[in-house]
């Protein structure tokens, strides 16, 4: 088996709520291989950001702290770098998209600058080369007249073309892994397709390992080779994507295929699952699911199931359906 | 994280994890109680004139010396805490009441009158505060009256400010429709249900801007615009002390440093009352 | 851009005339009787109706009104009343000095002001925060001739580092910044205080932007982060503080040039109090005004030139 291209090993990332730190993320492993997408699926609060952002060291120290096993990329460790080490990292190795558009681009430089800063920063290019190569970059993201419209700034793009920058941004040193945080969900639909086929072609071309977040899955469906689901902080199941639509294995799988609705099945079937994400504070003993699921037992309430093998072939959390 | 709900916590608890608000909120409330307990603290007569004891040096008895026509600086500087603190407090008192009279006004008959005195409050508003009252007074005259009136005008547009827009906000609502409907006056409507929203806000403004009302009664008795002699104030002391400062500093010294105090205390005191009132404007 | 100059500063035109009727009332209606003010209790009938009619005083209040915008239109700021000369030919002779100190106290206060704030903000609620915090409040809380005052003490007479009375050669540039060093930095200080603060809760909100953490994971290190990414957009409500404040450090100038004899505005001001030369001050409050108007437009401009989505809407 190949060396994966992104690889986290029992990621815990913690913040300090009211004087007292409180989990988000709680032993999350997760692998990409070369060339693979991952998708880490889940709603609002469970802790699939922060996953990406203490994969690139940027939980601000201030408010929330990281601790892990392993967090390696292209074969580089980055836990225990100092700040000036994992800067040569990011960026160059490691590159992230971030959902908003709107905001995630400084509004007094110009788009060409911006996609410029890190090839002087990584590639050593002076600014000439650079020039040239932000163009070309722009260009590869399909921004129409990207020459004359590389000196405009953020606020005269439209969000589509804001998150193409976004991209040629992130390709800019041709990183071997990319993490997509939501990178279409504040895009209109046609526009989420436009980027969400850009990304595709880009990650063939460029042989990019991907670790795509999202709580849309359809997005998933359309663009990821393996899933992984994430609930109150943890991974609660994985499989291929085939596996998962076909035989979802945690209860909280099924709850979350049957809140969306699919043009195979009647509207009308669509189920909300009820209750709430916990927040990190509300976490206890036991399956952090088992308020919310219909399945529970009392099992479920008092001792927490761990990750096993699954029926599918990937691995379920749950004491019912661990193979 | 968004997902933790924290329940707003009061007033009073917000402000006991400040200790610099409640050293501003201390300081105040000592500079208050020296001003009005001023003649049972130091019973010397600050207007007593005694010329063979000009410019002395501090001792034990004048702890701040004599100025020059041989008063007791101690005396004096207790005694004018009194009218300088009066002063600025009848000013913000007055701009508080006449801002917010215009802000109300603005904000609730709209259309251009509200056009035209937003304009002018934002000249206003730009204008320096020393500067405008210098003209206030140059043009009226010096006297306790016009200099509080000076004052007050140089601070009336951040009152009007803060009392347009949520009058503006409060105009549309139901309960303002209904009264209207039942026939109440507009004046009756206003006093029942949009004085009474704007309160914490203006009174937050107040204490706010009290020490820069205190801060431009001192600028203007210094340039010569304040309350005659030989009524003290901090500024006029200053003011008189300077004449001397060669001689004898400690006369523009004490009443500088008694002016900073002061200022510093209502600073702190109205910085933190802003940030427990306002959670928007709270800085971290 | 220059379409975005050319509005801002017709904008400006109302605004201007609103000042400067505001001015108008406080000059000619606010006192009752202007001879009266300049004159004293005192005088008699016969000066008193001779001043009015001197002053034009005796016409009718809307006459007087359109005379005061024409004079203003042809940029007269009338005559003084005590040594006859024009208005601006006092301010001209004397305005060198006061933009001189302006311009040095506003380079004082933006070069401490915005490391120290930044500095501030990137070590939040740590003891150097707290410090400046405290300093800069200490800062606000002076009035500018107490600090005046005390730099003048401690420095002049004290240690004699400087002169005591700033009246400079005008034609020797060392003795000039030699006299213009206290003036300037008791302004400057004040300054300090005020930009520290802006620019330090400016900072914050910026730290706080996505854009900031899409610059820190581009891996450019973090003094570019903080130096191309956050201070710059930082820096655009400092730019409209330092506009703003620049009403306020009149004043302040005012009463810097009183403690320290120098010559300016101040002086002037003063001298026309103390003479009661109400022409003169009529004129100075129309000066005043239209600097504060231009003033505002300028900083819009300025705040365009650092945030581009400004020009283009």
């Amino acid at each position: 088996m190949t060396e994966p291209a992104l690889e986290v090993r029992n990621l815990r990332v913690e913040f300090r709520v009211a004087g007292a730190w409180h989990a988000a993320v709680r032993g999350v492993d997760l692998a990409v291989a070369p060339n693979e997408t991952l998708a880490v699926v889940g709603e609002s609060g469970s802790g699939k950001s922060v996953t990406a952002l203490a994969v690139m060291g940027l939980v601000s120290a201030e408010t929330g702290r990281v601790a892990a096993d392993r967090i390696r990329v292209d074969g580089r460790d980055l836990l225990g770098l100092s700040q000036r080490e994992l800067d040569r990292v990011r960026g160059d190795r490691v590159a992230m998209i971030f959902q908003e558009p709107m905001t995630a681009l400084n509004p007094t430089m110009t788009v060409g600058d911006q996609v410029a800063e890190a090839l002087r920063a990584h590639r050593g290019m002076d600014k000439r080369a650079a020039r040239a190569e932000s163009l070309r970059l722009l260009e590869l993201v399909r921004v129409p007249s990207a020459a004359s419209r590389m000196d405009e700034y953020p606020h005269q793009f439209s969000g589509g073309m804001r998150q193409r920058v976004m991209i040629a941004m992130a390709l800019a040193c041709r990183p071997k892994v990319l993490l997509a945080d939501e990178p279409t969900t504040a895009l209109d639909v046609t526009i989420q397709a436009q980027v969400l086929g850009l990304l595709a072609d880009l990650k063939r071309e460029h042989g990019l390992s991907v670790l795509f977040i999202t709580h849309n899955l359809g997005v998933v469906a359309l663009i990821a080779d393996r899933v992984a689901v994430m609930y109150a902080g943890e991974i609660v199941e994985t499989a291929t994507v085939e596996a998962l639509f076909a035989r979802p294995q945690h209860p909280y799988t099924e709850a979350l295929m049957a809140s969306t609705p699919r043009v195979d099945r009647d509207i009308a079937a669509l189920a909300p699952i009820r209750g709430q994400v916990p927040s990190i504070r509300e976490v206890g003993a036991g399956c952090a699911f088992a308020p919310r699921c219909s399945l529970a037992v009392d099992r479920c309430r008092t001792q927490g199931p761990t990750l096993a093998p699954s029926a599918t072939g990937g691995t379920v959390r749950c004491w019912l359906r661990s193979a | 994280m968004s997902a933790v709900a924290t329940t707003p916590p009061g007033l009073a608890r917000r402000l006991r994890g400040n200790p610099t608000t409640w050293a501003g909120i201390i300081i105040v409330l000592l500079v208050v109680a020296a001003a009005l307990s001023a003649s049972w603290i130091w019973p010397v007569d600050p207007l007593e004139q005694n010329i063979a004891d000009r410019l002395m040096a501090p001792s034990a008895e004048h702890p701040l010396g004599t100025d020059s026509y041989g008063r007791d600086v101690l005396s004096r500087l207790l005694h004018a805490a009194r009218i300088s603190l009066a002063i600025g407090a009848l000013a913000i008192a007055l701009a508080m009441i006449l801002g917010s009279a215009i802000g109300i006004a603005a904000g609730y008959i709209g259309g251009w009158f509200d056009t035209v005195v937003s304009s002018l409050l934002d000249v206003l508003l730009s204008f320096p505060t020393l500067l405008l009252g210098l003209m206030v007074v140059a043009m009226l005259g010096p006297s306790i009256e016009n200099l509080v009136l000076a004052i007050a005008l140089t601070e009336l547009a951040p009152f009007a400010r803060v009392a347009r827009a949520p009058t503006i906000a409060l105009k549309e609502r139901d309960f303002i429709e209904a009264g209207r409907a039942l026939g109440f006056s507009d004046l009756r409507l206003v006093a029942v249900h949009i004085v009474p929203n704007l309160l914490s806000e203006v009174v937050v403004v107040a204490s706010l801007w009290l020490a820069t009302a205190i801060r431009t009664e001192a600028s203007l008795s210094f340039i010569g615009l304040g309350v005659k002699p030989p009524t003290a104030t901090w500024g006029g002391m200053i003011r008189e002390g300077f004449e001397n400062i060669l001689d004898a500093p400690w006369l523009a010294v004490a009443p500088g440093l008694a002016i900073l105090v002061t200022v510093l205390g209502l600073n702190l005191a109205g910085d933190g009352l802003r940030d427990a009132v306002d959670p928007k404007v709270r800085r971290d | 851009m220059l379409g975005y100059l050319v509005r801002r500063l017709l904008f400006a035109i109302p605004t201007l005339f609103l000042a400067m009727t505001a001015v108008f009332v406080l000059a000619r209606v606010v006192p009752g009787d202007p001879a009266l003010v300049i004159l004293g209790d005192q005088a008699s009938a016969e000066a008193l109706a001779a001043l009015r009619e001197r002053l034009g005083l005796d016409r009718p209040l809307l006459a007087q009104y359109f005379e005061f915008l024409g004079g203003i239109a042809r940029g007269d700021l009338g005559t003084s009343l005590v040594t006859g000369k024009a208005v601006w030919a006092e301010l001209w002779s004397v305005l060198p000095y006061t933009i001189e100190l302006t311009l040095a106290a506003i380079l004082i206060g933006v070069i401490l002001g915005v490391p120290l704030g930044a500095y501030a903000a990137v070590h939040r609620n740590r003891m150097p925060d707290m410090l400046t915090r405290l300093l800069s409040l200490a800062g606000l809380s002076f009035p500018a001739f107490v600090s005046a005052i005390l730099l003048l003490l401690a420095f002049s007479i004290h240690l004699q580092w400087f002169p005591v009375i700033s009246a400079p050669k005008v034609d020797d540039p060392l003795d000039r910044l030699r006299h213009l060093a206290l003036p300037a930095l008791n302004i400057g200080l004040i300054m300090t205080a005020y930009v520290t603060r802006v620019a330090r809760s400016s900072m914050l909100n910026v730290l706080n932007e996505d854009y900031v953490r899409t610059a820190r994971a581009k891996g450019i290190g973090s003094l570019a982060v903080l130096w191309r990414h956050a201070l710059r957009n930082a820096l655009i409500p400092v730019a409209t503080v330092v506009g703003l404040y620049l009403g306020t450090m009149i004043g302040n100038s005012v009463l810097t040039e009183i403690v320290f004899n120098r010559p300016g505005l101040g002086k002037l001001i003063l001298g026309a109090l103390n003479l009661r030369d109400y022409t003169m001050l009529q004129g100075l409050m129309v000066f005043f005004a239209g600097f504060i108007v231009l003033a505002n437009a300028a900083t819009d401009i300025a705040y365009g030139l650092i945030d581009p989505r400004v020009r283009y809407q």
